[in-house]
């Protein structure tokens, strides 16, 4: 499709979008097996895909407009899994200017008004990802058939990439859905499941999935929308069929409500609000989006559609969208396994640990029909860990997206013990322990006496180097370390850690497991911190000077959230926890020296000592209560902070100094690890960074942060700061290297 | 050795029409005195060791949709019609019974034991013993085969087996806050206790609780399951109607020539008697083409008119070993032979089970599809039997779904359901799998065959299917 918009938020993306056109004649059923009944359009790489699918899309629907015997169209894709699942990102990419990428959007616009306007019926048979530019298609047809599964989803993903949708999406959206679902839809992005579509409006009718029959499911499944849906456009065609939809006496309500310039006024205030709270201001396309569905509102559709490309073609060139166009490959280039395919599958996996990791894993290895062996030492934590893994399947039967009987058979392949039984069978152990070298070892030494020869061994540690808990291994080339995130549910991030001596086919099974259990996979060398760990130390480092000299909690976590960091920096020490982030400070004090310096490890000491462990004791930097949502700062704190109290120097201490010194330290690490060759690519230190630990996403991550913002000017900032505090502050060689030719890039 | 000898004597031949058969399997006697008595006929199926059960008679109340003439009943009523119409007919000797098993679906809570009650008022011996067995459309078929289990175990020799349905009064309970607060409300100690707990009642907690004709598993109506099955297989809705017409045509055609001898009169309290089945109603294409999908709006395919009706209905049947049946001077109609359940993905092959069981249960007896002279299947949905039916006749199906190198088959529909089915007859759940044995067994009498296939489909995607080899006349 020319001009659409966005890619999907899978990683489809290689392949093209093909779509087929299927004629339907009003003529009996053998007369439309005489001519061609569907054309195919060809497949071609989908960086031309623009301008020649554009062609060959306008000839077909140019001959359906011209032949008489033809009285309706539909329009289906023959790939299964995709209808059209958006636009190429090469294709807007390849635009220089924000002109280019507004000729696009107009060419895009063009077409699907003339899909809108045609006075043959047009139907869109929709199954599998429906998103961006492929909505925009769909809602210029008279009719949308989608199937009723869980591949088929629809959603304008435009916002996550920091566009918009640009082929007539924001006008035509609004006047389908109403307003308010039209901006939860473009504001978040978030796909829409088809039955959910179908309530909102957003598709007319549904296909239920087929079984097996003459054919594979799959296959019947999409001749049977194709022919369900040549039945809507028969009746259309015939006017047996209205395409004008019974709107509920709510919705009738909203419209009516929504037609009055004043409510909507209202409507846009709120939703603006809403925005500039969440987004800080540091995303343009959100902002856009409700001003370009303003103007076709209240300005018609001439000036709508105008300001959509022309609004479309300045975000498109932002640095933002850049940014998130980037994470995006990232993402993609995460999710595929550099390592091949392993020898053997993992079918059978044991976790160590009923603990809020050790549950999570589990939890994330079960629902994907992986055999799931969860040990603790101990019945009670083996109690509370089923049931976080009960809980979170519930909490989607609740939600509807898992029905109790699928949350019940996932269970079943689900086994709480407090013994070794069953390891013999296990391909790979997960051990979630708790964090001591000790305790690693010995659980590694009773591991191995009872697995078999090719089980793998995989440590979920955040800071203790592999290689040391692999010294106590027979076999040390099974084992790896897997650094997942909490809450392991909904982190997407997993960062795998090999040693020298891991074999291949160990780092390959590890990505296996981890992209099945849905994760985006980093692969990194082994070291003190890792690569996450390790740059997360410096800048929490900063944050504890930056609190020792006087700038109360709430204020450094203003300060960061305002550079979109989604948490606080002061609340995400109370998140990780104070006695796990005092560990693993002293850890990498004694293997880093003085760089991890800056704040004082005695203060986290003696936070420990009065009990304040963060959110899990309920009191930290801040107190947490059950049901309170406006958490206060702790005053125990304030004795604490007063004692560790250093004096500020003025010339480093305004808001963006400080947003400065956290964001330095962290760019200079994650520097240093791919200098080390830690990292193996900027784009993995890119992932990691924001996927793990919350580096803000329109920065795009350290690396790309460290292009846009310029190598020069960090190094700068970084030499300012080393003139107050010394060798924390020292610039890496690689950035020094960045800096002295400005042409070098992170990113090409 | 006296049994193994007179069932070698009964296995002349009878009918020209079987010398084709070829002598395949060993025999139950000495294949030297098998040949030398019956060379020219089909085989029967009587395995060494084992006991020959057979039917003796089997009966059921007219079938009647639900809320007609049944409607003021309760379930042990119509089992026990069906009881004493068995009795009537067979002048049974009550205290021989040795056991009794029924089958139902949904279960009327006073009577979940429904086969002692209506037992206890039908008049049998308050000495036999008597237990309910449940498995969605196969249930009487369960009680059936739970009967021949205990004669070829040698526990019994005589069993009563049979089913019964009421679907014009289905259990509707409170809903469970106000069923978890009546029952607290029990224990309830003092009048401040009662009070506390009657004013935590709210208007939400009288919204009742209606059984569903859905799978527990994927919460889908079976119907909708069924239009899904017709639309993976193809069946197209002109398909099911025609089935459908053909199934009451032929319903009718019965009725009329009294071929439906397994009926027996009820006298209903308070009403007439009931002599015939009320559901068979032959319509026309066009009058069947009016009618809208009645699961999948507004484009599916099956409609009220090709599905099954709810169905009020009782059925009940004699079963013996050989032996015993003979020793009390009965003429046999049937042997039960070897039968199967099978059980396949509730979701997509829901109403699959006649097509997993058939090439099943031919194996287990060393039969084809050929050798079959009588079908007997279940019809939920005519979109059922035509899935079925092309189900069993795919290559791709039996290799890809069933792990068997070739289909088996469709049977020919000059042999199949010819005196109507389930479309037209009705269904009364749990009572459907005797009528399907015993009209079998009629039709192989009146019509010259030996061996019937009698297979069904049930909620919970499982599946039966027996062989029914006529008794030698």
């Amino acid at each position: 499709m020319p001009a659409v918009t966005s890619p999907p938020p899978v990683p489809s993306r290689a392949e093209p979008t093909s779509a087929v056109i299927s004629k339907e004649m009003l003529l009996s059923c053998d007369s439309i097996h005489q001519i061609p009944r569907s054309i195919q359009l060809p497949v071609v790489q989908v960086n031309t895909l623009s301008k020649q699918l554009s062609a060959e899309f306008t000839d077909v629907m140019n001959e359906i407009w011209a032949n008489e015997a033809v009285r309706s169209a539909v329009l289906i894709s023959s790939k299964p899994g995709s209808f059209i699942a958006g636009a190429d990102l090469n294709m807007l990419e390849a635009c220089k200017t924000a002109q280019e990428v507004t000729q696009l959007s107009q060419d895009g616009q063009k077409m699907l008004e003339k899909i809108e306007n045609s006075p043959k019926p047009v139907v869109a048979a929709i199954s599998g990802s429906c998103l961006g530019g492929g909505l925009e298609v769909a809602i210029a047809c008279h009719y949308r058939v989608a199937t009723k599964d869980r591949k088929t989803v629809l959603g304008t993903p435009e916002v996550l990439l920091g566009l918009l949708p640009g082929a007539g999406g924001t006008q035509r959206l609004p006047k389908m859905v109403g307003l308010p679902a039209a901006f939860d839809m473009m504001l978040t992005g978030r796909n829409i499941r088809a039955d959910r579509a179908k309530k909102m409006g957003l598709v007319d009718q549904l296909v239920e999935p087929l079984g097996p029959g003459l054919k594979t499911p799959e296959a019947r499944t999409i001749e049977y929308l194709e022919e369900v849906a040549i039945g809507f456009a028969r009746g259309l065609a015939n006017k047996t069929v209205s395409a004008k939809r019974s709107r509920g006496l709510m919705q009738r309500l909203t419209d009516y409500a929504m037609a009055l310039p004043f409510v909507r006024q209202q409507v846009y205030k709120t939703v603006e609000s809403k925005v500039q709270k969440q987004t800080k201001g540091l995303y343009p396309a959100p902002l856009k989006i409700i001003e370009v569905v303003k103007t076709g509102l209240d300005q018609g559709n001439d000036a709508g559609y105008l300001t959509e490309a022309q609004s479309f073609g300045q975000l498109a060139v932002t640095k933002e969208s850049k940014a998130l166009m980037g994470l995006y490959r990232g993402q993609v280039h995460c999710k595929k396994n550099k390592f091949g395919t392993p020898q053997k599958e993992v079918k059978t996996l044991a976790v160590l640990g009923a603990g809020l990791m050790g549950a999570g894993i589990a939890q994330v290895s079960v629902d994907k029909g992986i055999k799931t062996l969860l040990k603790d030492t101990a019945q009670k934590g083996l109690d509370r860990g089923q049931q976080q893994v009960y809980k979170g399947l519930n909490s989607k039967v609740k939600k509807k997206s898992m029905t109790s009987f699928e949350r019940d058979s996932i269970l079943s392949n689900l086994m709480g013990q407090l013994d070794y039984k069953g390891f013999e069978k296990a391909d790979m152990v997960i051990e979630a322990v708790f964090e001591d070298i000790n305790v690693k070892h010995k659980v590694l030494k009773e591991v191995e006496a009872v697995i078999p020869a090719h089980c793998i061994f995989a440590s979920n540690t955040s800071a203790l180097p592999i290689s040391q808990i692999a010294a106590a291994s027979k076999r040390p080339e099974k084992v790896i370390g897997m650094h997942y995130f909490s809450p392991v549910d909904k982190m997407q991030l997993l960062e795998i850690i090999t040693t020298d001596k891991t074999s291949q086919d160990t780092a390959a099974s590890a990505v296996a497991v981890g992209l099945k259990q849905g994760k985006v996979v980093i692969v990194v060398k082994d070291g003190p911190g890792f690569y996450t760990t390790r740059c997360l130390g410096p800048m929490l480092s900063e944050v504890v000077r930056v609190l020792q000299e006087g700038i109360d909690p709430k204020k450094v976590d203003a300060i960061s959230t305002a550079f979109g960091f989604p948490v606080g920096a002061a609340t995400l020490i109370d998140e990780v926890g104070v006695d796990v982030a005092t560990h693993v400070a002293e850890d990498l004090g004694k293997a880093f020296g003085e760089r991890f310096g800056g704040g004082s490890i005695d203060l986290f000491k003696l936070m420990v000592q009065k009990g304040f462990l963060g959110r899990k004791a309920g009191k930290g930097f801040y107190v947490y209560q059950e049901g309170v949502k406006n958490r206060s700062v702790n005053s125990g704190m304030d004795e604490i902070l007063e004692k560790f109290r250093v004096p500020a120097n003025p010339d480093v201490c305004s808001d963006e100094d400080i947003q400065m010194r956290l964001v330095t330290r962290f760019v200079n690490e994650a520097a240093m690890c791919l200098q080390e060759g830690i990292l193996s690519s900027p784009v993995e230190g890119d992932i990691g960074a924001v996927f793990g630990l919350g580096f803000p996403p329109c920065l795009g991550g350290p690396f790309r942060f460290a292009d846009s913002y310029g190598a020069r000017q960090l190094v700068d900032k970084l030499r300012k700061y080393e003139a107050v505090y010394g060798s924390q502050f020292t610039p890496c060689q690689l950035l020094l290297d960045h800096a002295s030719s400005p042409s070098k890039k992170f990113h090409q | 050795m006296s049994s193994m000898l007179s069932s070698a004597l009964r296995n002349l031949p009878v009918s020209s029409a079987w010398a084709a058969g070829a002598l395949a399997r060993s025999l139950s006697c000495s294949s030297q005195f098998q040949a030398a008595v019956q060379p020219k006929t089909k085989k029967t199926l009587g395995k060494t060791g084992v006991k020959n059960v057979v039917v003796v008679e089997g009966v059921r109340i007219p079938f009647l949709q639900s809320g007609t003439t049944y409607a003021d009943l309760m379930p042990h009523d119509l089992a026990r019609a069906a009881l004493q119409g068995l009795l009537t007919r067979t002048s049974v000797p009550r205290d021989v019974v040795d056991y009794i098993v029924y089958g139902t679906v949904i279960q009327e809570v006073k009577t979940s034991n429904v086969a002692r009650e209506a037992a206890l008022g039908a008049g049998f011996s308050d000495k036999t013993p008597a237990h309910t067995v449940t498995m969605a459309c196969i249930s009487s078929n369960q009680a059936m085969t739970t009967g021949v289990g205990m004669i070829a175990a040698g526990q019994c020799d005589v069993v009563v087996a049979g089913g019964v349905e009421l679907m014009s009064d289905v259990p509707i309970r409170h809903s469970r806050k106000m069923r978890k607060t009546m029952l607290t409300l029990n224990r309830a100690k003092t009048l401040g206790q009662k009070l506390s707990l009657i004013s935590k009642i709210r208007p939400d907690y009288f919204a009742p609780e209606l059984p569903a004709v859905a799978e527990f598993s994927t919460s889908e109506t079976m119907g909708h399951s069924a239009d899904r099955l017709a639309a993976a297989f193809g069946v197209s809705r002109q398909e099911q109607d025609e089935y459908a017409l053909r199934s009451h045509t032929l319903a009718k055609k019965a009725q009329d020539e009294g071929l439906l001898q397994d009926v027996v009169p009820f006298k209903v309290p308070g009403k007439d008697t009931v002599t015939k089945d009320n559901g068979i109603r032959p319509s026309s294409m066009e009058q069947m083409g009016k009618l809208k999908p009645a699961f999948v709006k507004p484009y599916g395919t099956v409609t009220a008119a090709n599905s099954s009706f709810l169905t009020d209905g009782a059925s009940a049947i004699l079963i013996m070993s050989e032996e015993k049946a003979l020793a009390m001077g009965y003429k046999p109609k049937a042997y039960l032979r070897d039968f199967v359940y099978v059980s396949q993905d509730p979701k997509d092959q829901l109403l699959l089970g006649p097509t997993y069981a058939t090439p099943k249960v031919l194996e287990r007896a060393g039969l084809s599809l050929s050798d079959i002279d009588v079908f007997e299947f279940h019809e939920a949905f005519a979109g059922q039997i035509l899935a079925n039916l092309k189900a069993m006749d795919s290559d791709w199906f039996a290799q890809n779904y069933m792990g068997r190198k070739s289909k088996v088959g469709a049977p020919s529909l000059d042999k199949f359901n010819t005196w109507g089915g389930s479309l037209s007859l009705g269904h009364p759940f749990g009572a459907t799998g005797c009528r399907l044995v015993i009209t079998a067994a009629h039709r192989l009498k009146k019509e010259g065959g030996q061996y019937g296939l009698v297979a069904a489909c049930a909620a919970g995607g499982q599946g039966h299917a027996m062989i029914v080899e006529l008794y030698p006349q």
